[in-house]
């Protein structure tokens, strides 16, 4: 409401961009509880991880089918990914070229694909050793926790694309800048359920 | 057929006997015709009910006015209307549904008339459709009306993603429909506890049109909760502290708060059942370490939330009728804010009351009954804040206001009857009885829906421009009122002796005259719905005689009641400056209730989008091609949404400009109504002098 | 309401536990009357007594003279209690809603009202101060008023439920009859592990001793109740859970399933007959003298969904003719088959209960031993 702060990191909006702030206020705003919405959806799902860990029903148990080494490969990639993204948040928010804006984002997706191709194999080996959803309990929790972050981190690459083309049609207008910013957030998020899970289901699954 | 199979047939598990009057042609017993009758109807009302409105809109060229006036509107006026419409042509089936169950047990001693399958499927839409598609709508449709105008706001945040919150609860809704004329509904009832809603022992299409259809419904009330809280928080006026904001718009904020919360557990359990039920997880079976507490916690988790999410709002309506039509500003202001919120942080821990009889520790349990009884601790001093406005008051007794009455003495009782059932000890007796049926019904019914339709009343001459027939108002109000108390206090007692809940057919002959009774109030309340929608039929006739253009025929007290009856699209001219509560009446005592402003600026309002009704159609048909097994329907349509947002990302140019000279002539013109218009005293609120101008001397009497 | 039906079902005599006083009839007459069936709904109870002295007769008549349904005397309510949980719950449930009446609901309903007519629009002479919005006092009220009787409810209930919590043992100078309970179907099944018996549509439990009952279910989940002896417990697949119950006069009270679970929901009634001691172990004796084996065959019937009365018809065993079916050879060991075969999901019935059958000691062989013990939580 008040006009006399015009300042949001990464957004360059001048003194004359009062409306246009406020707008750009409640949309980050609102991204943020949605995220919060989100980080409860993720809450309950590890709950429900937790809840199921043991029930393996005479099926495979977490240490016969994790992978550590390829899932610390993960850690590091989307840890990566999240430092590359935010060079690219401070491109944006130090008007570099939109060429180095790009760079940065597209560093990101392979990133972020390279990612998911580790955790598909990680996926297939585990079926191959009878590690199926529908075996138990216990793998019915993990194949909806670990692929729901999956899924987000695809959903991310597409937006990502998306965002990208934008840029390329439109320049760095102000809604590419508020996608920048809220896939920014989005990004980071995701890479803090990662740690999450990695601690809660590698980490704890092999200890 | 295989699961495989069945994925594999183009029209996956779709068949003639998914139609309501196959098993009666096929197999022609007297209960099979009965029931298939009774579907078929039912089926054949949805069907001539759409192409009859299909055919009027056709007849009366009015399909480009409804899509761009109306369907493609991000208007949250227009939005909040369409809930309102969306929620009575809903609760018009669900009191159908009522009255058939009330005159199935009535006649239930040993038989009745309805097939346990149909009689199963019936309270399971009933109560689905009651709470997600005739509650929900109602109150999110009267927040998105009121609440932006209440806070001297030109629309929602996210107008656009308003319109697609509103589609999907349409469609959502539509999916419980169209099971009426294809295939089955689920028969586990509104809360469908796995394992019983599992594929190995409810196999049919049932349960996903419920999972579906409600997460539709919960995606809907996520978007609206965000959407909602988002604009509370940063589209105030100036000078609209927290600490201002008229009481609705607090419980507005509150509700939201809850939806943001409390739709992820919805969400999660609907999403986990799916996979039981799709892809053979085992979250909730009995099997394979499955485990069906972790979805009745998920469900409550969500589910206790929710009750409050339905009847905050009202009590926000309450807070804002029983203050005007006392004539008085309300009692206790930040009891009653501070009651509010803890409402809302109690309400996140009590869900386990739902399950008592689950078999945990004494310890849990009475922890857990006493939180329980620690929300009456706020409500019962909203109850006394509203009691203290009235007194000292100039009570008038309208429509509005008889609903708030029947709401402060029946929820009382709703409340007792709670505080009972939080009780373990009580609970294990009375849980699954009709007991427990009688309780929620006692806090839905005057708690929210007395509240909703006091809210409808009382903000109908703002949306439309006229007041609503006061005599029928009144007729409706009574049979509410008497038709609630004969249809429920009657289930106390049947609960009290013993009848669990959901049962067909009973064998206790000394339950027919209780059972008879209830069945005399479910018609009552059946004529209380059809006098509502004949008030509204004499009120439109009547329309020219009941304007009240000025828009301000209560002497109310906030925001709202200081534009034009209907509001300008842009709903102020120049946004108000707010100096304190009850920020219209300040101003009336001020004498500065109708400004003429120095100059007029250029007004930059959204466009139109299809995005709403796209993405709600798309969420049909995905949940369609879901529930039947449709393999590529479930595809193409995944794929039109994941597209239809891609493509709505490239959207530029989103909003277009309301030149200053527009708005200048439409606030003259307005003004000038209102100079012209004379104020009129309370006693003759609802005489056709009642142009919507308030008499602005207020005569106190002191000791 | 509750009320009504004290009067009402109060008509247990003092010499029948059911109901009547006087037996017209001895058993011998039942059992060689064609009608037998007919007779015993009327008054299957004072012929109870002479059961024990039975030593023939047909099966059908036995049985059904054992536990017909007195139609008509049930008790309904907790409000009508038969033991000592479900007056300890009608008394509680007195207490808290007279101080909810007393406290909450009639200073409300009387001050509204008055309000609401003193300071109505008409009203000339009373105060009106529309800007008055505070006291300090009243606040205070307003606040401390339900934080009182909050307090005061939350003893209560805190009290009342350790003291009623269904897991927790009745005391009492005898030993618990153990019990346990599967839920299928739609119906019952109760087992009386160390009697080796069971049945379906009747419960029987001997006058002053408490019970111990742990449940299943071999299908959804299911709710126990028996409104007049105390609290419903739920029933779930591959979990236990653990009720007590206790009844103090003999009489017929009414037990049901509270949890929907399909088309025969609404028939999965049962009758809770309690009777004295005497009488309890004739008709155990009974049971093993006259019920069907409790087999493979039968429990693969049992698990079927179908309404007791279906039941009776797919078994075809004479027997049932009161609606109610007797089961003798039930072993400690089924109870936790089934928890496990449910767990596991394997169909019921599996190898391990057919090795018991085989192995089946002798009665009076047999003690009370551990039992499954997958507590839920």
């Amino acid at each position: 409401m008040s006009h006399e702060v015009i300042k949001h990191p990464g957004l360059n909006l001048g003194a004359a961009h009062g409306p246009q702030h406020d707008a750009s206020e409640a949309l980050m705003f609102g991204f943020w509880i949605f995220l919060m919405s989100d980080a409860i959806l993720f809450g309950l799902v590890f709950a429900s991880y937790v809840t199921l860990v043991n029930a393996t029903a005479g099926g495979p148990e977490p240490h016969a089918l994790y992978d550590i080494k390829s899932v610390f490969i993960e850690t590091l990639l989307l840890l990566a990914s999240s430092f590359t993204f935010g060079m690219a948040s401070l491109a944006l928010k130090y008007q570099h070229s939109t060429a180095r804006l790009i760079g940065w984002l597209m560093v990101t997706l392979v990133l972020g694909v390279t990612f998911l191709d580790f955790e598909l194999h990680d996926f297939v080996s585990m079926f191959a050793k009878d590690g199926v959803p529908s075996r138990s309990g216990f793998l019915s929790a993990f194949f909806d926790l670990v692929p729901l972050h999956g899924l987000h981190v695809a959903g991310g690459c597409i937006w990502l694309i998306c965002l990208v083309g934008q840029i390329a049609k439109y320049g760095v207008d102000t809604q590419a800048k508020h996608g920048v910013m809220r896939l920014a957030l989005f990004w980071h998020f995701l890479d803090i359920v990662w740690i999450a899970i990695y601690s809660v289901v590698y980490l704890a699954g092999l200890a | 057929m295989s699961f495989a199979e069945q994925f594999q047939h183009p029209l996956g598990r779709l068949s003639l006997e998914s139609l309501p009057f196959w098993q009666m042609l096929n197999d022609p017993t007297r209960g099979n015709v009965i029931n298939g009758v009774i579907g078929t109807a039912a089926a054949l009302m949805v069907v001539i009910g759409t192409l009859v409105t299909i055919a009027m809109i056709t007849k009366y060229r009015k399909w480009s006015v409804l899509w761009s006036q109306w369907l493609t509107s991000p208007d949250h006026k227009k939005i909040g209307i369409m809930y309102v419409v969306l929620a009575l042509v809903m609760l018009i089936r669900a009191l159908m549904e009522a009255l058939l169950m009330r005159a199935q047990q009535a006649f239930g001693l040993e038989g009745g008339f309805l097939s346990p399958d149909h009689f199963a499927q019936l309270f399971s839409t009933h109560g689905t459709i009651m709470i997600f598609f005739v509650a929900m709508p109602f109150l999110t449709g009267i927040i998105n009306y009121v609440m932006p105008l209440q806070i001297g706001a030109r629309d929602v945040s996210f107008p656009v993603l308003n319109s697609i919150s509103f589609w999907l609860t349409a469609a959502g809704a539509a999916l419980v429909m169209i099971s009426l004329c294809i295939g089955k509904f689920s028969t586990g009832g509104w809360f469908g506890y796995p394992p019983y809603t599992e594929a190995s022992f409810s196999p049919g299409v049932g349960p996903d049109y419920w999972i579906w259809a409600l997460t539709l419904a919960s995606l809907a009330s996520t978007f609206s909760g965000i959407n909602f809280a988002v604009t509370i928080y940063k589209k105030r006026a100036p000078g609209m502290k927290l600490m201002v904001m008229p009481l609705f718009t607090w419980t507005a904020l509150c509700t939201s708060i809850i939806m943001i919360f409390a739709m992820p557990p919805l969400t999660v359990a609907m999403a986990q059942l799916a996979l039981d039920r799709y892809l053979g997880f085992h979250f909730f079976t009995n099997e394979l370490g499955g485990n069906m507490m972790n979805f009745a916690n998920l469900f409550w988790l969500f589910g206790h939330p929710e009750v409050y999410i339905l009847v905050l709002p009202s009590f926000g309506v309450y807070s804002e009728l029983i203050s005007t039509f006392s004539g008085k500003s309300l009692f206790g202001y930040r009891s009653m804010v501070i009651a509010t919120m803890a409402i809302v942080a109690l309400s996140f821990a009590v869900w386990m009351h739902h399950f008592f009889t689950m078999g945990q520790s004494a310890n849990i349990n009475a922890v857990f009954g006493i939180a329980s009884m620690l929300i009456g601790i706020p409500t019962g001093v909203k109850i006394y804040d509203w009691m203290w406005t009235i007194f000292r008051g100039r009570v008038r007794f309208t429509v509005p206001m008889i609903y708030s009455i029947g709401f402060i003495y029946l929820f009382v009782l709703g409340g007792i009857t709670g505080i009972l059932l939080a009780s373990p000890t009580i609970d294990y007796q009375v849980h699954n009885t009709v007991f427990l049926v009688a309780h929620f019904h006692n806090v839905a019914i005057p708690g929210a829906l007395f509240g909703l339709l006091a809210g409808y009343h009382f903000w109908f001459p703002k949306a439309f421009g006229f007041r609503l027939n006061e005599r029928m108002g009144k007729v409706s109000a009574f049979c509410w009122i008497f038709g609630f108390m004969l249809a429920f206090f009657p289930l106390y007692a049947l609960g009290l002796m013993g009848l669990p809940r959901r049962s067909v057919a009973y064998t206790e002959p000394s339950y027919v005259p209780l059972e008879i009774a209830a069945f005399l109030g479910a018609i009552l309340l059946t004529v209380a719905l059809v006098t509502l929608v004949v008030q509204l039929w004499v009120s439109i006739k009547q329309r020219d005689k009941n304007r009240v253009f000025a828009g301000d025929p209560w002497d109310g007290r906030s925001l709202e009641w200081s534009v034009s009856a209907p509001p300008p699209e842009y709903n102020f001219a120049v946004i108000p400056v707010v100096t304190g509560r009850d920020a219209f009446t300040l101003a009336k005592e001020g004498g500065k209730a109708y400004p003429l402003p120095e100059s007029y600026t250029d007004i930059e309002m959204p466009k139109n989008s299809v995005m709403g009704p796209v993405l709600g159609a798309i969420g049909f048909a995905l949940a369609f091609g879901l529930v039947w097994h449709i393999l590529w329907m479930v595809i193409l349509f995944f794929v039109a949404a994941v597209v239809t947002m891609i493509v709505y990302g490239f959207a530029r140019d989103t909003t277009r400009i309301v030149p200053a000279q527009q708005v200048q002539q439409e606030h003259r013109r307005w003004l000038d109504a209102v100079a012209a218009a004379t104020g009129i005293s309370r006693a003759d609120e609802y005489q056709s002098a009642n142009q919507g101008l308030a008499e602005m001397t207020i005569h106190e009497v002191p000791a | 309401m509750g009320v009504t039906r004290h009067i009402i079902y109060r008509h247990v005599g003092p010499d029948g536990p059911l109901g009547f006083p006087n037996s017209p009839t001895t058993f011998s007459e039942a059992a060689t009357s064609q009608e037998c069936t007919m007779m015993t709904i009327g008054d299957p109870c004072g012929r109870m007594r002479r059961s024990k002295a039975a030593t023939s007769g047909s099966s059908v008549c036995v049985s059904a003279l054992m536990l017909a349904g007195c139609s008509g005397d049930t008790h309904l309510s907790f409000l009508d209690p038969q033991g000592p949980v479900a007056s300890g719950q009608r008394w509680h449930f007195v207490e808290s809603l007279a101080v909810l009446l007393v406290f909450v609901a009639i200073p409300v309903f009387v001050l509204t009202a008055w309000f609401l007519w003193r300071y109505r629009y008409g009203a000339k002479s009373s105060r009106y101060t529309p800007k008055w919005n505070y006291s300090a006092l009243l606040e205070i009220a307003s606040w401390a008023g339900p934080v009182v009787i909050v307090v005061l409810l939350g003893i209560i209930v805190w009290r009342a439920t350790h003291a009623l919590d269904p897991y927790k043992p009745l005391a009492s100078d005898q030993p618990a009859l153990r019990l346990q309970i599967i839920g299928y179907d739609w119906k019952w099944l109760f087992i009386y592990p160390d009697q080796g018996i069971a049945s379906i549509g009747v419960l029987a439990l001997p006058v002053g001793r408490p019970v111990a009952i742990q449940l299943t279910s071999a299908t959804v989940m299911q709710s126990l109740h028996i409104p007049a002896l105390g609290s419903q417990i739920y029933a779930m697949g591959g979990m236990v859970t653990q009720l007590h119950l206790q009844a103090d006069r003999p009489g017929r009270s009414l037990g049901e399933n509270n949890m929907y679970n399909g088309n025969g929901f609404h028939q999965q009634r049962f009758s809770a007959v309690a009777m004295t001691p005497e009488r309890f172990s004739a008709w155990v004796d009974e049971v093993h003298l006259h019920g069907i084996a409790l087999n493979d065959q039968s429990l693969k019937h049992i698990s079927q969904r179908s309404t007791r009365a279906e039941l009776i018809a797919a078994l075809s065993q004479p027997g049932a003719s009161d609606g109610n079916i007797y089961f003798k050879g039930a072993t400690d060991a089924l109870f936790s088959t089934v928890v496990k075969a449910t767990k596991s999901g394997t169909p019921v019935a599996p190898a391990s209960v057919r090795q018991e059958f085989a192995n089946r000691a002798p009665l009076a062989a047999r003690k009370p031993t551990e039992s499954a013990t997958d507590k839920v939580q």
